[in-house]
């Protein structure tokens, strides 16, 4: 879709986006609003127990049964290394598909709420600065603007990159 | 019209695999001397359809390969030619080359150019040794042959006006005899109408060919054998050169059109006629392996259907005898579920995963064929209950382990015929491979009447390898399970048969891997048998639930050897890290899977728990845990379909009320333990190792 007409055309905010603009789902994360494409996003549930997995990383919370299929779940907070809160009836979980490798896996994500979805358009993308080395920026796709805010948005087949889910985590 | 043919290419593999599958039994089972003509044509069909598909696809190296093959069949069906022992054992050789290449060309690499062409120059000595006698005892047919020098052939063409409908190009047929030998054409074009009403997607054209009159009228009819129907072919002789070549011509002739109508074209012009004749022809001969060749993709999706129904049966049997208001409100959500299952289960039934045993028995008449052979044994083989269904998977597994036992039956079971006649037995073995449901398994046996699996010699042999200390006194039932032993073998030398000591061991692991169990039986002189038991499939399996704190995983009923309440004094520790239960005189190590998995158990007293004691990879263990639940059967769910692999988990499972729980992989876990216990060992006693 390489329409040069649309990007003249193209607004900030919502339900201006042309023929470029993406639409992303955002949430809110410890105050901070994210945005993942709206096309991975296969449904959002509330929050149920899950099954752990022996000897995982805190961050993956378990898993759950979709329907059927049986779906990791990711606590983003922790994922992120902010603080934990306790899990209440606003608690969401976005079921997303991840590609990596070649193969399409479904994994659930634990965050606070849900937002909103925008248009943004590659014009409105700007690049995540560097942190220096405590900030892990590898799964920022872009910061961008929308309404005055500024959402972040993720990458996120990198965020369960192969390191994530592939090896085997140590044991010790 | 620029269609990508390799779109067709996995067909076309598919179904010369097929066709070669049908090629060598059908060669095993031809017998010598006297062959069932009808089996014949089945083998030739097969080995045409191959020509013909390597052909248009552009896989020369197998249709030339193929050609000369079916030359020698061809000649084998007309009667010209006697099936003998050699020729037919180059036509496996044949079969085996021909499958070479073609998974050469599936896979896109180079075969081995070489060994074909050593059985090709064995096909072609064959095709002229054979000619001589049959040519000295028939005089006819060296008339016809001599006949076949003289003259050239007239060859009218006049195709049916819709021929480029069908798909076929004239051209390519002209081609075709511009290649069989010196060619002239004259085209015909006085149905041409006029320009106005000029159809291009007619066929107005006809032609008048001549050909050199050394190319055999078969091959000239095989040319046109894909348009024969849409199509006035005349063939005929320029000088016919003696009345009684014309009079084999003429008998010959008629009897290869029918056999021409038999072949592949009948698939591709919707022609009934021509499909109830050949359904008629192969019900005549063997019944083809009719196939069924499913997405696995589907297959899974209708298992993932049936995980679904069980788990809400398990819904809807947690609803008692209490039926409070709320209660009847979910078991009512339960039956409309129930129903939602039934119906897409009835709508996916067509994607079936199960298939008859016959695809893994299928290669045993040439196994058995060649071994025998090979060890100058002979072997009756018998096949009992090859329809016989099972999972996909399952039977993809059992094929090997399966070779393996066959082997090892026609060379440790089955004796001589010398050693047989001495022991009053018929000179020939019987080797039986029969196949049967029983409840929720299937049981494959491997029967053979051979000389039984003598107890005082493997005992020997195991004290003599130190398997089995001197002093010890074992079950005759003990004793044999010794085969199963690794590194163990009785042959007295190792041939490339059997007897590499590499085997039974890896056999019986392989069941177990499949959840299935191996069996044996054997009486001196008489005979052993070999049974398989296999669940029907890796989708279901038995589990005993077990609970840990407030976790519940599940252990698969095969690998628990039995579950007991610890007494402390039976518990004994060593370097004050490592605990081991005392167990009829065996020391089994405990694993505290609280402490393995990292969750909080109800209590860590080994007194106040129980102790599941689990095999897996050939190791026993004590899983301490704190309750067992109860037994059922759970659905297989993998982690790795949205995960990854877990150590110690062999999947998951989702209970009836719809929360997940682990299936606990007892080889996984112990060496997940033993691990464990190496780096405590390291990090408290750096020195130790």
């Amino acid at each position: 879709m390489e329409t040069n007409t649309s990007k003249q055309t193209t607004e900030l905010g919502l339900g201006s986006g042309g023929a470029d603009a993406e639409q992303y789902l955002t949430f809110m994360l410890n105050g901070e609003e994210y945005g993942v494409d709206i096309l991975r996003v296969q449904e959002i549930k509330g929050w149920i127990p899950t099954t752990r997995i022996p000897n995982t990383p805190e961050y993956i919370r378990g898993v759950m049964n979709l329907r059927g299929a049986i779906v990791p779940i990711i606590d983003l907070r922790l994922r992120f290394a902010m603080p934990a809160i306790e899990y209440t009836a606003t608690t969401v979980v976005i079921v997303l598909k991840v590609h990596s490798e070649g193969l399409e896996r479904t994994i659930g994500f634990v965050v606070d709420a849900v937002s909103d979805v925008y248009n943004v358009s590659a014009d409105q993308f700007r690049a995540a600065p560097d942190f220096g080395a405590h900030v892990h920026t590898d799964f920022i796709r872009a910061l961008a603007t929308v309404e005055e805010k500024m959402v972040i948005l993720l990458d996120i087949d990198h965020l369960v990159s192969v390191e994530e889910l592939d090896v085997p985590a140590a044991v010790h | 019209m620029a269609i990508d043919v390799a779109q067709f290419h996995q067909v076309f593999f598919e179904e010369s695999f097929e066709g070669l599958e049908v090629m060598e039994s059908g060669l095993v089972e031809l017998e010598v001397g006297s062959p069932d003509i009808e089996a014949i044509n089945a083998i030739f069909r097969a080995a045409h359809s191959i020509k013909g598909g390597s052909g248009t696809f552009g896989f020369s190296a197998i249709s030339d390969f193929t050609h000369v093959l079916e030359t020698l069949l061809d000649e084998m069906r007309a009667g010209k030619r006697e099936v003998t022992r050699d020729a037919v054992d180059v036509l496996l050789l044949a079969v085996d080359s021909l499958r070479s290449m073609l998974d050469a060309a599936r896979s896109g690499s180079d075969f081995d150019a070489q060994a074909v062409a050593d059985v090709h120059h064995k096909l072609e000595e064959q095709l002229h040794q054979g000619a001589a006698p049959v040519a000295a005892s028939a005089a006819p047919e060296t008339a016809a042959t001599s006949s076949a020098e003289q003259g050239l052939w007239r060859i009218e063409f006049v195709p049916e006006l819709h021929l480029f409908a069908t798909g076929n190009d004239p051209v390519r047929i002209l081609r075709e005899l511009e290649r069989l030998g010196a060619f002239s054409a004259e085209v015909d074009l006085s149905r041409m109408p006029d320009y106005g009403i000029y159809d291009p997607e007619t066929c107005y054209s006809s032609w008048r060919i001549t050909l050199d009159g050394s190319v055999e009228e078969a091959a000239i009819r095989e040319v046109f054998e894909w348009v024969e129907d849409d199509a006035r072919i005349t063939i005929s002789r320029e000088q016919p050169a003696q009345a009684e070549a014309e009079s084999v011509t003429a008998t010959s002739g008629p009897s290869l059109v029918p056999e021409a109508e038999d072949r592949r074209q009948g698939d591709r012009r919707q022609n009934d006629r021509r499909q109830g004749e050949r359904r008629d022809g192969e019900a005549a001969s063997a019944p083809p392996a009719s196939s069924i060749r499913v997405d696995i993709s589907k297959v899974d999706s209708l298992i993932n259907l049936v995980g679904e129904l069980v788990i809400t049966q398990s819904m809807l049997g947690q609803f008692d005898d209490d039926s409070t208001p709320t209660n009847f409100a979910k078991l009512r959500e339960g039956l409309a579920q129930l129903e939602r299952n039934t119906r897409e289960l009835q709508e996916s039934v067509m994607r079936i995963r199960m298939l008859p045993i016959s695809f893994s028995f299928n290669r045993f008449p040439r196994l058995v064929r060649d071994l025998s052979s090979k060890l100058g044994k002979e072997v009756e083989l018998r096949i009992i209950g090859e329809q016989t269904e099972l999972d996909k998977t399952v039977l993809e597994k059992i094929g090997d382990p399966l070779v393996h036992l066959v082997r090892n039956s026609l060379d440790h079971g089955i004796e001589t015929p010398d050693t047989r006649m001495t022991a009053g037995k018929p000179a020939y073995g019987t080797l039986t491979l029969a196949a049967r449901h029983e409840g929720g398994n299937i049981v494959i046996e491997i029967v053979d009447d051979g000389a039984g699996i003598n107890t005082d010699i493997l005992l020997a042999k195991a004290r003599e390898r130190g398997i089995v200390g001197v002093e010890e006194t074992m079950t005759e039932e003990a004793i044999r399970d010794l085969i199963f032993h690794p590194g163990f073998s009785t042959a007295k030398e190792v041939s490339d048969v059997s007897g590499r000591g590499v085997g039974m061991d890896v056999v019986r692991r392989n069941i177990k891997e499949l959840g299935g169990v191996i069996e044996l039986e054997s009486t001196v002189g008489v005979g052993t048998t070999i049974r398989i038991r296999l669940p029907l499939t890796l989708a279901i399996l038995d589990g005993q639930l077990v609970r840990v704190g407030n976790q519940t995983y599940i252990v698969p009923l095969v690998s628990i050897i039995e579950s007991l309440q610890a007494t402390s004094d039976r518990v004994k520790s060593v370097a004050a890290s490592a605990e081991l239960y005392r167990l009829r005189g065996e020391y089994i190590p405990i694993i505290r899977l609280y402490e393995l998995f990292g969750v909080e158990a109800q209590s860590t007293v080994l007194e106040q728990g129980l102790l599941v004691v689990v095999e897996g990879e050939g190791r026993r263990a004590c899983i301490f845990v704190d309750e067992l639940l109860g037994q059922q059967q759970v659905v297989i769910k993998s982690l790795e379909t949205n995960y990854r692999k877990v150590d110690g988990i062999s999947g998951a499972t989702i209970l009836g009320d719809g929360t997940v729980a682990m299936i606990i992989d007892a080889g996984g876990v112990i060496g997940l333990a033993r691990k464990e216990q190496a780096g405590h060992l390291h990090t408290e006693q750096p020195k130790a190792a």
